[in-house]
């Protein structure tokens, strides 16, 4: 199959729209100058001050704390949801009106997810204090649309290990504990997995929601991010972008690397 | 074991009308077998005659809407299916994917929480005589059908089920291999002395591992008897149709040992119960003659020749309409647009039900 | 009836449930319906009960919100009033004024431009991808992966950082005469375009690629052999097969670009008002939650009808297959 010339020419052009900005940003890490653009010459203590900048410090701590608990919150709720879904004959309505409220989250704008979840604080505000704008209100509001993802991932994993292996434990003798032990939970551990690894990848780099919902002490990288922006940026902030995104870069590719050696040799 | 027999006694099978509906369509009804331990019975019918069915409620997985199963006097309705002495090889074989065939061999033993030392003692005979040693490290994706199957059936027999119950485990081999494991089955079966209860639509291979054959049409028992009698001696046109190529010969009697029917008189050996109905003989039955034949001679014309190997099969064209199919030997010389003699010998013809 | 026992109870004792309900089987395990409806509705209760607290509570709060007043100093007053509505249509307490409507038309203007530039680039894309040897194809599809991992804010300041006045792209459209001398190139219009693709491309080829990578080729040749001429044979052979990704494409491009704001932002200065911006205005220093709900309502809307139309669209090409 031979394309026309022009389809490599556009293919490249959308690789450096994507790219472009990026490695201008990671140049710019390098930059001696520390006000403006102009070529300064060559240097990585803007590295070295990332490091021990303690706003950035603060802000990654707050994300990563931030991340994990959330991650794991919505890995339990959303993987109880999946398979409570998933197990039990429910009526056709329950399913659809099921499937409906978890796609939800996903095809919302992430703008209106902000907002509801600024009404939903705003209310439970007068009922108690516990949710006024912090780090608390940032977990809960990640766990919500976290959810989802968790729940859509882990779904479509149940549904392949199907029927009959459970029928066939029964056959052999398992109850219902060793069923889950030993037959369902194996399967579906990669599932859960990935769906959490999802949920913390968008936990981190959720900037809308985190943006309405903040409050004075919990900074996270992205609300910094912007933040440094709004007030003119530092090259200190170059090199967080660039680490993040190199690290970003790492991880994707050792995930699909993973992935790619997994089915050239299938565990199941 | 979880079912300990009341006295030493063989524990044998007793099923008593069972009827079961899903939703509005019935599937069993008023279904009643006694099965002897030990004996290789095959429920067989085309699909959607609760064969399936009758085997998943023996198993566990459905409850009957009414009856009872009784195994030597337990009654196994009351047991969840994971208590139950009985093990099944699933037509799609189940196999755990996530784990290796040893590990999938062991899995009801680990389940009952057997010794190790015992477990592996156990998994590596049922291997052994399963012939699948060599593939026990082995992940259930990495192996053939054939083999898969075998894996299925080590897993269940390793338990020493009091019955072993198959569904339509062939459906999924090659002609080849279908032989080769009908006869293993057989020769498992008599070695381990376990009830096995074999589900399939395929009547060749009921006829060749069963010791007793139960023809079920529409959620009851059409015919029950060995493969010999089911066969040779068809109760009904379900069952001679289902069988096997039986010509069909629609007749009236009147109350004498004499049919009548489309292309004459036939003789029987004793009259027909009804005063309309159909009469029965096998292709291979039918003498073809070269002369008008002293009883039951049938005039016909030679409309088809097909070659199948092993003999000749004809289609010979006697009266209105009506056609009989006709096997004769492979060294006959016979030719299309022959008229020949047909000798429809009475002990042969089959007086069915209906 | 029979079982006395149920999966349910690992001791041989009746518990309560199977003492007053029949037996049921379910995947070969011996329950009753309460039971197993119970342990169901627990199991999902939870997450639900969470979301419906924190989102579907509030969602619904929300739309009702479009039709209350503001109070005084700002606050929410529960009484009826269409005045969001009409004030989203241009009548406010100043007469007439295109403003509103002028921001719903651009952002719905720029989400549409936005997907059709993401299709035109992104579907030669997902074809150089499908192209490239096996090996390179896992790898290619994770680089176009990255960025959209990236944090939204890092990859728009680096548009800033990259249209910046002393650099190279802004040098040359100086002494192309473009801008004039020291000007960066944003806050512009092209340079909220240039955001807004880079931003959603990766969401337009990978949805597309999938669909790319089964296509059959055997019935390109069909119609070729059949004398269609190019555009005939991408018609019929290429884009018929490849509907099902075009609108999986369409859709994760066009409804979250609605919703963008930060983007317009950054790049588009503060004349450029999308949807997004007034929301967040509304909710942050107009403090006038009842209309930010008015306008969050109009791009729910907005949504729902291109996620309708798509549908019908989908279907109709389901239908034709």
């Amino acid at each position: 199959m031979t394309l026309p010339r022009w389809v490599p020419a556009v293919s490249w052009l959308g690789m450096t729209l994507l790219y472009l900005p990026l490695l201008a940003v990671a140049v710019l890490s390098f930059n001696s100058t520390r006000y403006g653009q102009s070529w300064g010459g060559f240097t990585v203590d803007w590295y070295a001050r990332m490091v021990s900048n303690e706003a950035i410090l603060s802000a990654a701590w707050n994300s990563l704390v931030l991340g994990v608990i959330s991650t794991v919150l919505a890995t339990v709720l959303g993987t109880l949801l999946a398979i409570g879904l998933n197990r039990t004959p429910w009526p056709r309505w329950f399913k659809r009106g099921s499937d409906l409220a978890i796609n939800l989250p996903v095809v919302t704008p992430d703008i209106i997810l902000a907002i509801a979840l600024v009404g939903a604080f705003a209310v439970l505000r007068e009922w108690s204090a516990a949710f006024k704008p912090g780090m608390t209100t940032l977990i809960i509001a990640h766990t919500t649309f976290q959810i989802s993802f968790v729940t859509l991932v882990v779904s479509s994993r149940l549904t392949t290990i199907g029927k009959d292996q459970v029928e066939a434990a029964r056959d052999l003798y398992a109850n219902t504990g060793q069923i889950w032990l030993r037959v369902l939970l194996p399967q579906l551990m990669p599932g859960i997995i990935a769906g959490a690894l999802l949920a913390f990848t968008i936990s981190l780099d959720d900037f809308v929601v985190s943006f309405f919902v903040t409050g004075p002490e919990a900074t996270t990288l992205p609300l910094l991010i912007y933040a440094s922006v709004r007030r003119g940026v530092t090259p200190e902030i170059h090199a967080l972008s660039t680490v993040i995104v190199v690290g970003t870069m790492l991880a994707i590719i050792a995930v699909t690397w993973i992935q790619a050696a997994r089915t050239a040799k299938p565990q199941e | 074991m979880l079912v300990t027999p009341t006295d030493s006694r063989p524990l044998d099978l007793a099923i008593s009308g069972i009827d079961k509906s899903f939703g509005p369509v019935q599937v069993l009804r008023g279904l009643s077998i006694d099965i002897p331990d030990g004996q290789f019975v095959t429920l067989l019918g085309p699909s959607g005659c609760g064969k399936t069915t009758l085997l998943r409620i023996i198993a566990g997985f459905e409850l009957p809407d009414r009856g009872q199963v009784r195994l030597g006097g337990t009654d196994l309705l009351a047991l969840p299916a994971h208590k139950r002495p009985v093990n099944t090889v699933f037509q799609s074989y189940a196999l755990f994917p996530h784990l290796r065939v040893e590990d999938n061999v062991a899995f009801g033993l680990k389940s009952r929480r057997v010794p190790a030392a015992e477990t592996t003692r156990r998994v590596r005979e049922a291997m052994e005589t399963m012939r699948i040693l060599e593939l026990a490290r082995r992940y259930p994706h990495e192996l053939s059908g054939g083999q898969r199957q075998r894996v299925a059936l080590a897993r269940a027999l390793v338990n020493e089920p009091e019955v072993l119950l198959l569904d339509e485990p062939m459906s999924a081999l090659d002609a080849k291999l279908r032989k080769e494991v009908q006869g293993e089955l057989k020769r498992i079966q008599r070695q381990y002395e376990i009830t096995f209860i074999l589900v399939t639509h395929d009547q060749d291979e009921a006829i060749a591992v069963s010791d007793r054959i139960l023809i079920m049409q529409e959620g009851s028992i059409a015919q029950d008897g060995t493969p010999e009698e089911v066969y040779e001696r068809p109760v009904s046109r379900f069952v001679a149709e289902f069988m096997g190529s039986a010509n069909l010969i629609p007749a009236r009697c009147p109350g004498t040992p004499v049919a009548v029917c489309g292309f004459g008189a036939l003789h029987l050996p004793a009259p027909a119960p009804w005063s309309q109905g159909h009469l029965a003989i096998r292709p291979e039955d039918i003498e073809v003659r070269e002369a008008e034949p002293a009883v039951n001679g049938v005039r016909g014309l030679i409309s088809e020749r097909l070659f199948r190997g092993d003999h000749w099969e004809l289609l010979i064209r006697v009266g209105e309409g009506t056609s009989l199919r006709v096997m004769t030997e492979p060294d006959q010389q016979h030719h299309e647009g022959q008229h020949v003699w047909l000798e429809l010998p009475p002990d042969d013809l089959l007086v069915l039900r209906d | 009836m029979r079982a006395n026992t149920c999966g349910w109870n690992s001791r041989q004792t009746t518990c309560w449930s199977c003492a007053i309900k029949p037996v049921i089987i379910h995947d070969g395990y011996l329950t009753t319906k309460p039971h197993l409806y119970g342990r169901g509705a627990l199991l999902v209760g939870l997450a639900f009960l969470w979301m419906g607290v924190f989102l579907f509570a509030p969602l619904a709060g929300l739309s009702a919100l479009a039709f209350a007043s503001r109070g005084e100093y700002g606050g929410v007053e529960w009484t009826f009033t269409w005045e969001n509505l009409s004030r989203l249509a241009g009548h406010d307490e100043f007469g007439f004024s295109w403003n509103h409507l002028l921001i719903l038309w651009r952002s719905v203007v720029l989400a549409a431009v936005t997907t059709v530039l993401c299709l035109l680039i992104g579907f030669p894309m997902a074809f150089w991808i499908a192209a490239r040897p096996a090996a390179a194809r896992p790898l290619l599809l994770a680089l176009v992966m990255v960025p959209s991992c990236v944090n939204l804010v890092i990859r728009t300041y680096a548009w800033q950082q990259f249209l910046g006045s002393q650099m190279p792209a802004a040098w040359v459209a100086q002494h192309l005469g473009l801008v004039p001398d020291g000007a960066s190139l944003y806050p512009t219009v092209t340079a909220v375009y240039l955001g807004m693709v880079s931003a959603m491309l990766p969401f337009t080829v990978l949805p597309l690629y999938t669909s790319v990578e089964r296509l059959d080729w055997s019935l390109v040749e069909a119609a070729r052999d059949l004398h269609a001429g190019r555009l005939r044979t991408f018609r019929h052979g290429i884009l018929a097969q490849c509907m099902p990704g075009l609108l999986a494409a369409t859709i994760l491009t066009f409804i979250p670009s609605l919703g963008m704001f930060v983007i317009s932002d950054m790049l588009g200065g503060a004349k450029f008002l999308l949807v997004g911006n007034l929301i967040q205005q509304q909710f942050g220093s107009m403090n006038n939650w009842p209309f930010g709900a008015t306008a969050g309502l109009f791009l729910v809307i907005a949504s729902l009808f291109a996620l309708w139309g798509l549908r019908i669209v989908s279907e109709r090409e389901a239908g034709r297959r």
